[in-house]
């Protein structure tokens, strides 16, 4: 752990301001299991940080412990320098954390609109939805994002692979999140759409939004990331400048699990074969 | 959506459409609930034919709608479990305790146990009041195992169905209780216990203004945003088949009139010259069918219109989705079988009142009607999927089947058969057609 981090704050991007997001010493463990072991991270304002690794890695793990999807067994969550408890959720939500789920965690029976506001309905003055109101944002929403879709009174579950990650896109980006996290948001998209939405991050991004972005795709992460993590086994193999490592060096790091300081030339040459 | 291109351009035109389809799609109204509509008139039909008329009388479809008001009224809180993947197999027994323990209360323990006396003014409404209190503690209680224990809700409702009976058991001693006080009673019908002719006719002109309010209250929602409505044709049509319906039910109650000696009783005690062939007492809508429609109204309101409504969609829908979108999913859960005690407890109220009688009995199977109705109206046990008033429609279904074979004199075994099958077949065909409409 020691030497990991002063790697990383030797590779941290020369950015001054106090981080968003610290994850300190995380630990999450199911049964015997440890998903996650002792991962410490951190995200600022503006920042892009991919978490990359094999299946199994603990990427998705630790990312549901900032979403209060699996509540960490140990460890600290700092949020703007203050330490926060995120038991579920709707705390994650307070705090201005919005997610994107691989599974897109779609209502698949109701429309976009009831999706898109699930657990944050629009009411009228007297507590009852507003449907219609909630429609017309979902409809000015999907009209930036994704400009193709129509079908707003369809249950998602008849949607396109890609209409359902717009979805569930417009639903994280609509509330003012000030921390994103998507895993995989390209996964079951087209070329089209996979564009649409790496300019959606870069756009996101300059609005000062922090992203933790989860993907197998290592060239979407060098395109998009301003810092790459890399995990392997539950836990962190380090952190590092994507300006000041090649993608093979960080494909060590996936399946080696070896810093770029520690790999041989031999070693990086094996990787293709 | 693809049946829909030719009538949305039929629409858009503003023309009368040519197909029954397309004329359908720009009426927006739910085909499910059609076809339910034409099962229901088939059934109609067929017993009429076979019984040689005596099922379309004014007097069948009055008591049709008298018995159908028990299991709908718990149909509709038990669409909202299904929905959200669970079952309730206690109603029948919340209903007896609920039913016993007002019995009981307006008895026993108001006039006698406090000294009170039988029959003051305000003993239907305690009576009523500790009953729907009562069913709202079970049904929570059972809910609350079921959120927050973990343990599934086929257990813990099975479990209640025993416990609840065994306690009516433990209470009554064997006993029946009887009379139930007077103003109670009226809540189970019965000519006394209805409307009359016009207050029924002001209900039904209500309910037309209604239809018609909410119905242009939505459509000026839409246009305000902007969105598509329907045509104005089809706008038009739809508020007067409402109407017709509403109007045509109270029509029907109102050409039932009261039985002769019960009229020629009240000419006597209200020193009425009864004219030659006996005094004429239009019945009017029943008590019970006015409460099982206020409760289908609430309830659908519920479902569609509050957030509590659509959670429970959507848990059904996606249980984890609905988790990591921040809604309570276990509170939730537990409100649903809450609200299914509550409405145990009005038929509770309704059976206790018709029979003028609390019996030990009283509610065993109902759980079966009560879940053969919501799954005949379209709730799938699969999550996410059904509505309050095809619920409704399916408790019609069920009695309209038992009244029109008892019509019929086929044997109560028998019944049991058509109605097992029925059961079976009405979910199969459903399922078919889905699939074939979800490709």
């Amino acid at each position: 752990m020691s030497s990991q981090g002063v790697i990383m704050a030797e590779m941290q991007a020369p950015n001054v301001a106090l981080p968003l997001v610290e994850m300190r010493d995380i630990r999450i463990a199911f049964g015997g299991v440890h998903a996650v072991e002792g991962v410490t991270v951190d995200l600022h304002a503006g920042e892009v940080v991919g978490l990359v690794g094999g299946n199994g890695a603990g990427k998705s793990t630790l990312m549901r412990a900032l979403s209060g999807a699996h509540a960490p067994d140990s460890g600290e969550i700092r949020i703007d320098d203050r330490p926060v408890t995120i038991a579920n959720p709707r705390d994650a939500k307070a705090l201005g954390i919005e997610t994107i789920y691989q599974t897109l965690a779609l209502a698949d029976n109701v429309d976009a609109a009831a999706n898109m506001f699930l657990g944050r309905e629009l009411t009228t003055r007297v507590g009852s939805l507003d449907d219609a109101a909630m429609e017309s944002m979902t409809r000015k929403v999907m009209g930036r994002l994704n400009p193709r879709f129509k079908n707003f009174k369809t249950p998602v579950m008849s949607l396109s692979g890609g209409q359902r990650q717009s979805v569930a896109i417009a639903r994280a980006v609509h509330f003012n999140a000030r921390i994103l996290i998507m895993d995989e948001p390209t996964a079951a998209l087209g070329p089209a759409e996979t564009v649409q939405v790496r300019n959606l991050i870069k756009q996101l991004k300059n609005e000062g939004i922090g992203i933790f972005l989860i993907s197998h795709d290592i060239h979407d992460v060098f395109d998009l990331a301003d810092r790459i993590g890399v995990m392997l086994h539950g836990k962190l193999v380090g952190i590092v400048d994507k300006t000041k490592v090649t993608t093979d060096e960080v494909l060590a790091m996936i399946i080696m699990g070896k810093l770029p300081g520690e790999v041989s030339q031999k070693e990086l040459a094996e990787l293709h074969g | 959506m693809t049946e829909g291109t030719g009538a949305a351009e039929d629409a858009a035109r503003g023309q009368p459409p040519r197909s029954l389809r397309s004329l359908l799609f720009s009426m927006e109204l739910d085909t499910r609930m059609l076809g339910m509509v034409a099962l229901v008139a088939i059934i109609w039909v067929g017993f009429n034919v076979m019984s040689g008329g005596l099922f379309l009388t004014a007097r069948n479809l009055w008591n049709l709608s008298v018995q159908s008001s028990s299991i709908a009224i718990m149909a509709t809180g038990m669409v909202l479990i299904i929905v959200s993947r669970n079952i309730d197999l206690s109603v029948g027994s919340i209903l007896g305790l609920t039913g016993y323990v007002m019995g009981m209360a307006q008895a026993v323990w108001i006039p006698k146990s406090l000294g009170l006396g039988f029959d003051q003014p305000y003993t239907w409404i305690v009576v009523l009041a500790l009953g729907l209190l009562l069913g709202a503690a079970i049904g929570g209680f059972q809910g609350f195992i079921v959120a927050y224990s973990k343990v599934p809700a086929f257990i813990v409702t099975l479990g209640g169905l025993l416990v609840w009976r065994g306690l009516i058991f433990e209470i009554a001693q064997g006993q029946t209780i009887s009379p139930m006080d007077k103003t109670y009673a009226l809540l189970g019908g019965g000519p006394t216990g209805s409307l009359g002719e016009w207050p029924s006719w002001i209900l039904g002109i209500v309910a037309c203004a209604g239809i018609a309010f909410m119905l242009i209250t939505s459509r000026r929602r839409r246009r305000k945003y902007g969105f598509p409505v329907r045509p104005t044709w089809a706008f038009v049509t739809v508020i007067v088949l409402g109407c017709a319906a509403v109007l045509g039910f109270v029509w029907v109650t109102n050409s039932y009139h009261w039985p002769e000696a019960l009229a020629h009783q009240y000419a006597v005690s209200h020193n009425i010259a009864e004219p030659p062939g006996g005094l004429q007492i239009p019945v009017g809508i029943a008590i019970p069918v006015v409460i099982m429609i206020g409760v289908t109204l609430v309830m659908t309101f519920i479902a569609t219109r509050r957030r509590f409504g659509r959670y429970v969609f959507a848990i059904g829908g996606n249980p984890e989705a609905a988790e990591l979108g921040g809604i309570n999913v276990r509170w939730t859960i537990m409100l649903t079988f809450a609200v299914v005690g509550i409405l145990a407890a009005i038929s509770g109220a309704v059976q206790t009142a018709r029979l003028d009688s609390a019996v030990t009995s009283l509610g065993t199977q109902a759980e079966l009607d009560v879940i053969a109705a919501a799954v005949i109206g379209g709730t799938s046990f699969s999550g996410g999927i059904g509505t309050i008033p095809g619920a409704v429609l399916g408790a019609v279904v069920m009695q309209s089947l038992r009244s029109g074979m008892v019509l019929l004199r086929v044997d109560s075994p028998i019944q049991d058969i058509v109605v097992g099958i029925v059961l079976v077949a009405a979910v199969g065909i459903d399922s078919f057609l889905r699939r074939r409409a979800a490709r």
